[in-house]
């Protein structure tokens, strides 16, 4: 039997998937013990216990000073920049995709740009960033978006250029007009591939955030984490971290309930 | 099914293989014992601009070589990073303030020995404001600082001096200090604390900033030292020897105006000669070992590392283990203890800077 057509069966695909994972908090237990065992106040590597009980602190425990949950200040702060950057990109791709993709003019306008554009590395542009958009929430918003909006509208313009020329000849000759034309035969051929473009630059998106507060901040997720870096609060990072990897999880796993019910044809390519 | 049982051995290979290299990557700390290779990290930072020169002009290793072992200086570029480095057992050593050293390798457990105390900032890290007159302008607006470093400590410290404490700002933004220049250049930006070269930049380049307040109005409490984990210094005192002789005979080169040793430093920290002759103006080098040894051993010395710890405390920096602003015991040359004599985790020894000064390296 060849290897490609070997399958696990259900429940020892389930354990399969299992042992990455367990593998992972193995070694970082034994890892974390042996450090441990020659500095019991060493911060590098802090015991799981350890963690569990600095994540219990960081979710319910207000903070001395504020008398707020920092965690979930945190969290609000960073989702509210992430999903603005995020639907703002997604929105301008979008418009510039179709443009691009269907009209020529626009194609002979902006693909060059969009190109160039996409292959800038966003953060090295950050000084200009802070004093043109200041050093609000503004500035981390337009970081997100000048960061994933190029390559989302490249796609997209070549989603809408791979529809088959036949679909628009036939629709013109039904007497579509280009704008009938974008918004019935276009769109709905693009919109899945749109939500899965949002699914592929999440993860961009998120380190945009974090270097975006990482520079000029007072809240939010990146910014506790460069700050308590400053301690070397390791069990602090690494809630924040699973936090993080959670939140992107979630956020990923809805986007794709949503693309599945909306587009149900779309199911294979997803 | 022969295939699926070499599956699962390849399984198992790989995930003992895995967690090998997971186990490897994350390798314990340096064990105390004697031992010949030794490795020191630094930051870019007037006051430890010659830890580059010492490995560049082969100093380091005439030292090195006098007492049979091997020192590396490595350069990071990210300050704090060097700190966590070493505290988690990758450096022998590394340049570091008095405040750092207490909340981040000592807060961490990691005993620590002041091996080197090579200057104290005065006037190098600056409150700087657009046209405010005092620091009591500050009440009510946003200031921008690295939070939590030794600006933090200038800026509580200042607002002490005009009865007003950090609750009177508007906010307390954390800026990252690769930023602080482009920062200031923005509208919404009032106030910065930063440090040089960043000081001057500012000042050189805006006509309405205004130092409201300074580091040399608090002479000797922010400390520029080489701090060496204490272990391997008892362990193998000719580290100590070794790197003590070679800093303060480019101390000695710097007294002197040995103009080949100061350009070299001043290029390598991305200035030119006179630009860093200013920035040590407003740094009180201690080219003489003698005054090393003098300001470790000063009496005001504990009265200002226990302010310290409670800055830190007070802010939270000592970790949630720590019940308090003792928690951490601070060692003093004559053997006076500050913090939990059960817990000394910081020391500050004059040894082998006395060595120096005696002439007996």
């Amino acid at each position: 039997m060849r290897l490609i057509n070997m399958r696990p069966a259900r429940p020892g695909a389930v354990l399969l998937a299992a042992v990455p994972f367990v593998v992972l908090l193995v070694a970082y237990s034994i890892a974390s013990d042996m450090r441990l065992a020659a500095n019991p106040q060493d911060k590098l590597l802090p015991a799981p216990a350890t963690i569990a009980e600095t994540a219990q602190r960081l979710f319910t425990v207000p903070d001395k000073r504020s008398k707020e949950i920092l965690l979930w200040q945190d969290t609000a702060a960073s989702l509210a920049r992430l999903l603005g950057g995020v639907g703002i990109s997604a929105a301008l791709s979008l418009i510039f995709g179709l443009a691009i993709g269907l009209l020529p003019y626009a194609r002979a306008t902006l693909s060059r740009f969009v190109a160039v554009l996409s292959m800038v590395p966003p953060l090295a542009l950050l000084p200009i960033l802070f004093i043109v958009f200041g050093l609000g929430e503004l500035s981390k918003v337009v970081l997100i978006v000048i960061g994933i909006t190029p390559f989302m509208t490249r796609d997209l313009a070549q989603r809408v250029m791979d529809i088959p020329k036949e679909q628009i000849v036939k629709a013109q000759t039904l007497g579509a007009s280009s704008w009938v034309i974008a918004a019935r035969v276009a769109l709905p051929q693009v919109l899945p591939r749109l939500i899965s473009n949002v699914r592929l630059s999440l993860g961009s998106a998120w380190l945009f955030l974090i270097a975006a507060e990482a520079v000029a901040s007072n809240v939010g997720l990146g910014y506790r984490i460069f700050l308590v870096r400053r301690y070397l609060a390791m069990d602090v990072i690494l809630t924040y971290v699973i936090w993080i990897t959670l939140l992107a999880f979630v956020i990923d796993w809805l986007l794709k309930t949503v693309s599945r019910r909306a587009f149900p044809w779309m199911e294979a390519g997803l | 099914m022969t295939t699926g049982n070499d599956m699962q051995r390849k399984q198992k290979l790989l995930a003992t293989a895995l967690s090998v290299g997971v186990l490897s990557a994350f390798a314990a700390p340096l064990a105390a014992q004697e031992k010949t290779e030794f490795r020191l990290a630094w930051s870019i930072y007037v006051g430890w601009m010659p830890w580059g020169y010492l490995e560049d002009s082969g100093i380091m290793d005439k030292w090195a070589d006098k007492y049979g072992i091997d020192v590396e200086i490595v350069q990071f570029n990210d300050y704090v990073e060097s700190i966590n480095q070493y505290t988690a057992g990758a450096f022998d050593g590394v340049s570091a303030t008095n405040m750092d050293t207490l909340s981040i390798p000592s807060g961490g457990g990691v005993d620590t020995t002041a091996l080197i105390v090579g200057d104290y900032s005065n006037g190098n890290d600056a409150v700087i404001a657009k046209g405010a007159e005092s620091l009591a302008d500050l009440k009510g607006k946003p200031v921008n600082l690295v939070e939590l470093s030794v600006s933090h400590y200038l800026l509580a410290r200042g607002l002490d001096t005009v009865g007003l404490e950090e609750a009177d700002l508007a906010s307390v933004i954390n800026t990252s200090d690769a930023d602080m220049i482009a920062a200031y250049a923005t509208p919404d930006v009032e106030a910065v604390v930063t440090w040089n070269p960043l000081v001057s930049e500012i000042l050189g380049t805006s006509s309405d900033a205004v130092t409201l307040f300074d580091s040399s109005k608090i002479p000797g409490e922010i400390l520029d030292l080489m701090v060496v984990n204490t272990e391997v210094l008892e362990a193998n005192p000719n580290f100590g020897k070794a790197v003590a002789g070679a800093w303060y005979e480019v101390m000695g080169l710097m007294a002197a105006g040995d103009e080949a040793a100061l350009t070299a430093m001043a290029e390598a920290s991305g200035t030119d000669l006179a630009g860093y002759k200013a920035q040590m103006a407003a740094t009180e080098m201690f080219f003489d070992p003698a005054a090393a040894v003098a300001q470790a051993s000063s009496d005001a010395l504990p009265t200002t590392m226990t302010g310290v710890a409670e800055f830190l405390f007070d802010k939270g920096i000592l970790g949630e283990g720590a019940p308090s602003a003792d928690f951490v015991g601070i060692a003093y040359p004559d053997g006076t203890v500050t913090g939990d004599v059960g817990n000394v985790k910081f020391r500050f020894d004059t040894t082998y800077m006395q060595m120096a000064a005696d002439g007996a390296l």
